[in-house]
């Protein structure tokens, strides 16, 4: 007798189908149409946008701002993680629900709060500015934006993780003699490292395209301070719309390369992990490494 | 028939009668700021309106960024009418075919029913002693403006200084370029629009001058208190204008041209000029404008037309890329 596999959905044919129509109608069609209108200027002429003088600039700083807020995140988001899954106390709802502000909050509330807060005389600027900080109107001031906007992701990412390993494994790995360190390189950290990735993944891909709560504290100088979303906007105002989309086609290519890297990468990382140790294994060789 | 069907069939129901109490609507799509002059202005047309015709009219207003706003007109939003605070705007709208081509023939003053004019907001007893548009490019001064390559507001800042700079002695587009360098490299920041730039000036305390509409002025006293800044008139400065037009593809397809170019001729009316003037925008109207005198000191302007030659001339050597805004941060 042959047993049939249980499906919830219907039909195999019918899922598939559905998920291309609706990835092609939001994703694929807005995004071929961009290429389409791209392809109206040559190949040179989109690398010459690209590579004026302004735009490499604001290159720079979006990829750079963005890169920090994410491994920014990706350090402290994973501690706030750790101790919002591990540690019981008072008020641990209402801080597990902050988290998720940044992703609520309008972009340009965001921006225009952050601007007030870090400004000269803000509540935050005013003691940060005479130590020689100027956060406001600063490319820094893009990294604390793009930092704020991206929370969520690491946290949000890691959770489900860090609740899925077993204390029982690190109790393993203690009895053995490893050494609390010990114990989170090699047992802790390889588990969540992919997940820790693709968190980073997901922020630095939010805050390339960030773009409203930038602008009102970045400061905006050509050269200093510009991002390249606001270029588009430029261009656009300038009824550029040409112009525009070579900047969009050669941010989305970027972005495509530094997303493909990291995936791979966590890919990788996942399948070293699945690979050669289950926890319990990885415990025995963390205590192995402490004899 | 489930209740939320006929919860659904209910409410268009409603919304087909609701269109229907209106005999025609119009549609005015307008840069931001302008929310109020036209609030104010819409019940004063449709009263108008309905006593000389009977026509009882929806009139629905449309605001967003002044380019933002005539590229959705572009794209298909049905707008009857536009008014904007950029020639160049309109002119995009007329190269597409969308409004005539002589569309600032059509009404009188340019098609710009009323004007502005950009002058310099100070602190209170004008401690860096900033008179004219030479002060703000002293050493040492901070000027907050919007960015000048992205909104009007900051566009008219950077052509009156311009402008002022070719009225000196020996003034030539080479040196007005090097005035614009001293000025821009005076601003700390360029805020994302003119609303931002007000509140960083104001609200955030950051720098000594701010540069923005005359009728802005009134906003910030309202908003901050009168006692707060002072405003002063620079020697020489642009008359800004804020030009209309019907859109002509789309009321010819929606049957709208007599009430829309009804609308815009009434902004010349008494009522509409007086209208602009309570909302601090100079009226065109002579009387008017000397019956509100101390809300408009005289003050010596030039327009973009006398100047640069027109809005599209002026925006293609300054503010598009490689132009002259993009030439002075690039060789600095």
């Amino acid at each position: 007798m042959t047993t049939k596999t249980h499906r919830v959905l219907p039909g195999f044919g019918l899922a598939l189908g559905y998920t291309l129509v609706y990835l092609s109608l939001l994703i694929l069609l807005p995004l071929g149409g961009m290429i389409l209108k791209a392809s109206e200027l040559g190949f040179g002429q989109i690398i010459d946008i690209a590579l004026g003088e302004r735009s490499l600039a604001a290159f720079r700083v979006t990829f750079g701002a963005s890169l920090l807020a994410a491994g920014i995140n990706a350090f402290f988001g994973l501690i706030v993680a750790w101790i919002l899954v591990r540690y019981p106390f008072p008020g641990k709802r209402f801080v597990d629900a902050l988290v998720d502000l940044p992703f609520a909050l309008p972009t340009a509330v965001a921006g225009i709060t952050l601007a007030t807060l870090y400004a000269g005389n803000g509540w935050l600027g005013q003691y940060i500015e005479p130590l020689g900080f100027k956060v406001a109107y600063t490319p820094l001031g893009i990294v604390v934006a793009l930092t704020f906007i991206t929370l969520p992701f690491v946290v949000r990412t890691l959770q489900p993780v860090i609740e899925d390993i077993e204390t029982e494994v690190e109790e393993a790995a203690a009895s053995l003699g490893a050494s609390r360190w010990q114990t989170f390189v090699k047992v802790i950290f390889p588990a969540i490292f992919p997940a820790l990735l693709t968190g980073f993944a997901l922020a630095f891909a939010r805050a390339v395209g960030e773009y409203g709560s930038v602008i009102f504290i970045a400061g905006n100088l050509p050269l200093i301070s510009e991002i390249t979303p606001l270029l588009i906007i430029s261009k656009l105002e300038q009824y550029d719309v040409l112009g525009a989309t070579a900047l969009a086609v050669v941010m989305l290519a970027l972005s495509f390369i530094l997303l493909l890297t990291v995936n791979l990468l966590q890919w990788w990382a996942a399948n070293r992990h699945k690979n050669n140790e289950p926890l319990e294994a990885a415990a025995g060789r963390a205590a192995g490494g402490a004899q | 028939m489930t209740r939320f069907h006929r919860s659904i069939s209910g409410l268009l129901l409603a919304l087909v009668a609701g269109a229907a109490l209106a005999d025609a609507s119009l549609l005015n799509s307008s840069y931001d700021v302008a929310r109020d002059v036209y609030k104010d202005y819409n019940p004063l047309f449709q009263k108008y309106w309905k006593q000389k015709t009977g026509e009882t009219l929806e009139l629905k207003q449309s605001h967003g960024g002044s380019s933002k706003q005539v590229r959705a007109v572009a794209d298909g939003l049905e707008a009857d009418v536009v008014t904007m605070n950029q020639a160049n705007d309109i002119e995009f709208l007329a190269e597409k075919g969308l409004v005539a081509k002589d569309w600032t023939k059509k009404f009188p003053n340019n098609a710009s029913p009323y004007t502005s004019a950009m002058v310099f907001i100070v602190r209170k007893g004008n401690p860096k002693a900033i008179k004219d548009w030479s002060d703000v490019a002293a050493p040492g001064v901070q000027m907050i403006i919007p960015h000048p390559k992205n909104t009007g507001n900051g566009r008219n800042t950077y052509l009156s200084a311009w402008a002022w700079a070719l009225r000196q002695k020996g003034g030539n587009d080479k040196t007005a370029q090097e005035f614009l360098g001293k000025l821009l490299k005076n601003a700390p920041l360029f805020a994302a629009g003119g609303r931002d730039a007000t509140t960083t000036f104001m609200q955030r305390g950051l720098g000594d001058v701010l540069i923005t509409f005359e009728s802005e002025a009134e906003m910030i006293a309202k908003e901050f208190g009168k006692g707060n800044f002072e405003v002063v008139y620079p020697s020489l400065t642009l008359q800004t204008e804020f030009p209309v037009a019907v859109v002509e593809k789309v009321v010819d397809k929606k049957g709208t041209r007599k009430q829309a170019q009804a609308y815009l001729e009434y902004l010349w009316s008494k009522e509409g000029q007086e209208n602009a003037a309570q909302n601090y925008l100079r009226p065109r109207d002579a009387e008017l404008l000397k019956k509100y005198a101390a809300q408009f000191p005289p003050v010596k302007t030039f327009t973009v037309d006398e100047v640069f030659g027109g809005a599209n001339k002026a925006f293609a050597t300054h503010f598009k890329d490689g132009g002259s805004f993009d030439q002075i941060y690039v060789q600095k």
